[in-house]
């Protein structure tokens, strides 16, 4: 378990050593250490806050550490900044992929080879050269003059795949890099990475989607709190320990829940479509229903959901509510309809930010604390917060410290308390597990039963065929626009929905 | 054809041919060579400055400070020149570096202390001026050296003005800077996204530096410029006018949160005021009219391409739907 | 008080410096600062800016900025005026019957919210920045203004108007009364009301409150018409204490209320900002400007010495913020 004596050997990339860092009072890292083989695929796992992106910032000389050393190849650079970092062969790939929207695709490519040239004058001509070999290495077709804010999501996935290979790559460190990608790209993908491995270049992925991994991975490093678990060889583990691992916990994987019975239907959607959206789409949805929908990225589940919340108006087709048709124009509309919605980035859509976890929850029924004078009741204010939080159990010592304070599962619960205390026949919750840690995950599950015990109809969207599995009877298949199926839980498993997803 | 037709600098190509010919047709004296060559002129001050907050805004920074450095830089060197003596040359020396130095002390601030940049240059121009007008106690200086005027009477062969060849200069050689050097792609990358900027090994801070440098430099070279123009040195003669030079550069497309814009588009927005203000006088319009104009221009313009914008985001394919049966 | 200290914490560094300029003040002009004179003429300055600056505040808080409200404070004052002078041809001096002023006011009121409209539109529904936005409109209601007066001065204004700017009530000036009603009323608005808390939540997340169901466009109209009619008061009172109107009047005072409004806590990416912090912020500058003055200093070094506490009190928070 613990650091065998060969990698101090010279097939050693990268060696940390006792790494810290602090940020105000909070600890990210504490005292890491840990070793990356020349042309190995290694795995950073942990679960949210554990000290991942740290780790990365600190390797890729964005962050400083206060304690520690670093060495390529046995020595350590005197001053470790971004710079340096790429002189040394380490490239990383971001989760949001850092690219520049408003250059090309040649300029995007090849700007930070030539940067690190320290040329002054510009070669049109080479950055033209550049950006074509570095798109042959991975046989991609882009036209190089097109700019990236043009480019779908996938393609600039590829874009930024390019851009990290374009140079004298030694480690190549990936966050969360499959994201966005289809399985066919991660095929392509996983493809391109055995590759560079034959070129004795060391891979870093760090993901907490464990099963992609253990496809590929030789070792993993796991943390946990800022702190190293351990690092194991990939025949020591199973899927099982490491969650264990990483949470530190034994894990009991969900039951089924097969949800209340009740026929009355809610919400009925008949051939709904939307011009590049989705097309011909039909549902009905019962009370105390948890109905899985389930598709790739970029299959129509999201602008699906916007189109019942008012977001996103339909071409044509029909929305019903409890049988009666409904226009569904705005999102004042929908929530007056009782219709609410959790979105996907909890950071960017379903929070705000730096303002209180208090003022997050009452964000969408302020208009129901007036008092004669129309103005807010700061008693009933108080009262009703206290209430929701109580209610979902939101472990918070004060609601008027700044919503980010929580962890993702309490954020989460703030979004979803925002909601139901606007009193919703149907809750729209798109992949609200993503990013939370395992058990913070089965606790938001249980919240989801529980709610749908109280008459709730729900819309439970998700990467995870595993997650819509567990908790819904039936679930929705999506591809490409359209339902390709809609399939009885009890009677699937994870692998053949998986299969019919990606099928074309 | 398509991507021209998508770029603000288009329209506004248009407008300035429509404006143009319709300004000649009710008066001939617009199209004549000597009008347009004394625009050239009257805005070559007006010009220089634009160049500068084009590259500011093009790395996602803005600069409302321009003004104070300009008049700072032509005060303090048409005083020292009086007392000391001096040329053409050191007079294009001192101011540009007294620009040079203040707007390097605005990128200093903005980098470190992490104040938005319009806070830390409205902050500056206050300080700039006030100082100038304290050292100056306000007085005006109505005599500066003959070389000022020689500047403003010299013509290149044809009668074509040198301040405005110094503004043509300014233009080619931040075309040059832009499109021609690594810093150049830099500025736009920056503008474009910063956090990226940052991971991929580009020095913000000296990106910055250059930036607000540069647009110190330009507002103490063009201050001379304006000297020669206004041949007198009066203490509050550019304050007050930074954010018309901001309009002329978003009239020419350029976007307010840095990443795009152009020197072409720049040099029409310019010219599109420059163009307002002189046709509507020759056409007999009181020149009462004219911001009324100019207002109306600007919001047309930029409401145009943010519904420009909003449209083009909301046709974006989305979902690559599967027609035909299944 | 322990409550009070606690909700305002970010105030407290603001307080400190407040009292500072305060006591160096008083400390150079031992014998005139603070006097009954000195603290009048003070307190008859101040509100003019005070009240832009609330102006100022509110846009700021949606994470905009409003340069037209100068503009706009000349051109309800040049409205009133032209509307007086068109029914008194005389001139309008002395007494006016309080109808007429009512006619007037609602007038100038009128196209003010007219312009603040438009910008709620634009920026709301079409989605314009508010810089520009709000650019254009300044260049417009300028123009405007130099249009219908060519550039004169326009004065002698009935004694109504004149009380607005130099009126007494007991020791306390008229626009000192205005302010302060102007901040309470505002500061209600911004901490109690629907749109208020819709303001703050919308300034720090535009598409979360979004998602949430709050409409961010009437919400954003609400603060330009708002804005609007604050910019109003501010021509009023501007009118009666100068007894004149122009185009081209208090054209200075833009920058320093949005210098103002940041120094008093505001935000200039929006989100965050008290009514009580852009008071003690006008006032501070206040202070000093008057400070300055008795002891013969050029006014212009005022100037300079706003900017260079802004550097400081944000180079200050800078460092606090390093360090917490």
């Amino acid at each position: 378990m613990s650091e065998p004596p060969a990698a101090q050997a010279q097939d050693v990339f990268l060696r940390l050593e006792k790494i810290s860092k602090r940020y105000g009072g909070v600890t990210a890292l504490d005292q890491v250490s840990c070793s990356i083989r020349k042309g190995e695929i290694h795995c950073l796992a942990g679960e949210n806050g554990s000290g991942k992106s740290t780790l990365i910032k600190i390797i890729s000389g964005v962050e400083h550490p206060d304690s520690g050393s670093i060495f390529f190849d046995g020595q350590t650079p005197r001053h470790l900044d971004s710079t340096e970092s790429i002189n040394r062969g380490v490239q990383v790939i971001y989760q949001d992929l850092s690219l520049f929207a408003n250059l090309t695709v040649a300029e995007n490519i090849a700007l930070p080879r030539v940067l690190a040239r320290k040329a002054i004058a510009l070669r049109w001509s080479e950055i033209q050269r550049r950006a074509a070999d570095a798109l042959k290495r991975i046989r991609l077709e882009i036209d190089l003059q097109e700019t990236v804010g043009n480019l779908s999501l996938a393609q600039q996935q590829l874009v930024a795949i390019c851009r990290a290979l374009s140079g004298d790559v030694k480690l190549l460190i990936m966050d969360e890099p499959t994201t966005a990608l289809t399985r066919k790209e991660v095929d392509i993908l996983f493809s391109v990475v055995l590759d560079l491995q034959r070129k004795s270049i060391s891979i870093l992925f760090v993901s907490h989607k464990l099963n992609e991994l253990f496809e590929v991975a030789e070792r993993f490093t796991i943390l946990r709190d800022g702190k190293w678990v351990g690092t194991f060889e990939q025949r020591d583990l199973d899927a099982r320990k490491l969650v264990t691992l990483m949470t530190g916990q034994e894990v009991a994987s969900d039951a089924f829940w097969p949800g209340l019975k009740d026929r009355e239907v809610l919400l009925e959607v008949r051939s709904l479509s939307k011009r590049n959206n989705f097309k011909d789409v039909s549902f009905q949805l019962h009370r105390g229903e948890i109905l899985g929908l389930t598709g790739l990225l970029g299959s129509g589940r999201t602008e699906l959901a916007l189109a019942l919340f008012g977001m996103n108006r339909p071409d044509s087709g029909e929305i019903l509510i409890g049988g009666h048709p409904a226009q569904i124009h705005s999102v004042q509309e929908a929530v007056r309809l009782g219709i609410s919605y959790v979105p996907e980035n909890r950071i960017r859509q379903g929070l705000v930010i730096g303002q209180s976890i208090g003022s997050n929850i009452i964000l969408a029924m302020i208009d129901r604390l007036l008092n004669r004078f129309r103005l807010i009741d700061s008693m009933q204010r108080k009262q009703v917060i206290q209430f929701w939080i109580r209610k979902l159990g939101i472990k918070v010592q004060d609601p008027g410290l700044p919503v980010e304070t929580l962890s993702g599962g309490n954020q989460q619960r703030v979004v979803i308390a925002r909601w139901l205390a606007t009193n919703p026949k149907v809750l729209i919750l798109d992949c609200p597990t993503v990013g939370i840690d395992v058990a913070a995950k089965r606790s938001v599950h249980q919240l989801i039963r529980e709610l749908s015990q109280t008459g709730v109809g729900i819309i439970l969207i998700t990467d995870e065929t595993g997650e819509a599995l567990n908790n819904c009877e039936r679930v929705l298949l999506m591809r490409s626009g359209r339902f390709i199926a809609c399939l009885n839980s009890a009677e699937e498993t994870e692998w053949t929905i998986q299969s019919r997803l990606e099928k074309p | 054809m398509k991507k021209l037709v998508s770029r603000s600098e288009f329209y506004l190509f248009l407008l300035i041919l429509v404006l143009g010919a319709g300004f000649t047709a009710a008066n001939p004296k617009f199209l004549s060579l000597q009008n347009i060559l004394d625009l050239l002129k009257s805005y070559s001050f007006f010009g220089i400055l634009s160049v500068g907050a084009l590259v500011v805004l093009l790395s996602g920074g803005i600069d409302i400070s321009f003004t104070a450095v300009a008049q700072v830089a032509e005060y303090v060197t048409v005083a020292v020149i009086l007392q000391y003596g001096g040329n053409l040359f050191t007079a294009f020396l001192l101011s540009s570096s007294i620009g040079i130095v203040l707007g390097l002390i605005n990128g200093l601030l903005i980098h470190f202390l992490q104040i938005p940049p319009i806070i830390t240059t409205i902050a500056t121009l206050n300080l700039y001026f006030g100082c100038l007008y304290v050292i100056s106690t306000g007085n005006i200086i109505y005599r500066v050296p003959k070389f000022f005027e020689d500047l403003s009477g010299t013509m290149l062969p044809g009668g074509f003005p040198m301040v405005a060849v110094l503004w043509i200069g300014v233009v080619i050689g931040t075309w040059v800077i832009l499109h021609q050097t690594v810093l150049g792609r830099s500025i736009y990358a920056l503008g474009g996204n910063l956090i990226a900027a940052e991971r991929v090994g580009f020095k913000v801070l000296y990106i910055r530096l250059f930036v607000y440098g540069f647009m110190g430099f330009l507002s103490g070279f063009g201050s001379v410029v304006h000297t020669a123009l206004v041949q007198s040195a009066i203490p509050n003669s550019i304050v007050g006018h930074e954010l018309d030079v901001l309009a002329a550069v978003v009239l020419g497309g350029a976007n307010i949160f840095g990443g795009a814009g152009s020197l072409a588009g720049t040099f029409m927005g310019v010219a599109l005021l420059a163009m307002l203000g002189n046709g509507l006088t020759l056409i007999g319009i009181s020149s009462y009219w004219n911001d009324v104009v100019i207002g109306i221009v600007l919001l047309v313009g930029v409401t145009f391409s943010s519904l420009q914008r909003m449209y083009l985001a909301g046709r974006r394919a989305k979902v690559v739907v599967e027609e035909g049966a299944l | 008080m322990k409550e009070f200290f606690r909700t305002h914490r970010d105030l407290l560094g603001l307080i400190g410096v407040l009292c500072a300029a305060f006591l160096i003040m008083w400390g150079c002009n031992p014998t005139r600062f603070v006097t009954l004179n000195n603290l009048r003429s003070m307190a008859f300055q101040l509100p003019e800016i005070g009240i832009l600056t609330l102006g100022m505040m509110v846009a700021m808080l949606h994470g905009g900025i409003n340069l037209s409200i100068v503009g706009l404070a000349n051109l309800t004052g040049i409205t009133i005026a032209l509307v007086l002078h068109a029914i008194l041809p005389q001139g309008a001096r002395g007494e006016a019957g309080s109808w007429l002023m009512l006619v007037a006011a609602a007038a100038g009121f009128f196209v003010s919210l007219l312009v603040g409209f438009l910008q709620g539109v634009l920026i709301g529904y079409a989605g314009v920045s508010a810089i520009l936005a709000t650019l254009g409109t300044m260049t417009l209601v300028n123009g405007v203004c130099v249009l219908i007066t060519h550039g004169s001065t326009l004065s002698s204004f009935p004694d109504s108007i004149l009380f607005l700017g130099n009126g007494s009530l007991g020791p306390v000036p008229v626009p000192l009364l205005l302010f302060l009603f102007c901040a309470a009323v505002l500061s209600i608005i911004l901490r109690r009301t629907t749109f208020g808390f819709g303001l703050y939540m919308l300034g720090t997340n535009q598409e979360a409150t979004k998602f949430a169901g709050i409409n961010n466009r009437v919400i954003l109209l609400r603060v330009y018409l708002l804005s609007s009619v604050l910019a109003s008061i501010a021509g009023l009172v501007m009118m009666g204490r100068f007894n004149s109107v122009k185009a081209d009047y208090g054209q200075s005072y833009l920058l320093i209320t949005v210098l103002a409004a940041v120094l008093g806590g505001t935000s200039a990416s929006g989100g965050y900002g008290k009514v009580l912090g852009a008071v003690l912020a006008v006032v501070m500058l206040q202070i000093i400007a008057s400070g300055l003055n008795l002891l013969g200093v050029d006014p212009f070094f005022a100037i300079a010495t706003w900017g260079a506490i802004l550097l400081v009190v944000m180079a200050l928070n800078h460092f606090l913020r390093a360090r917490a």
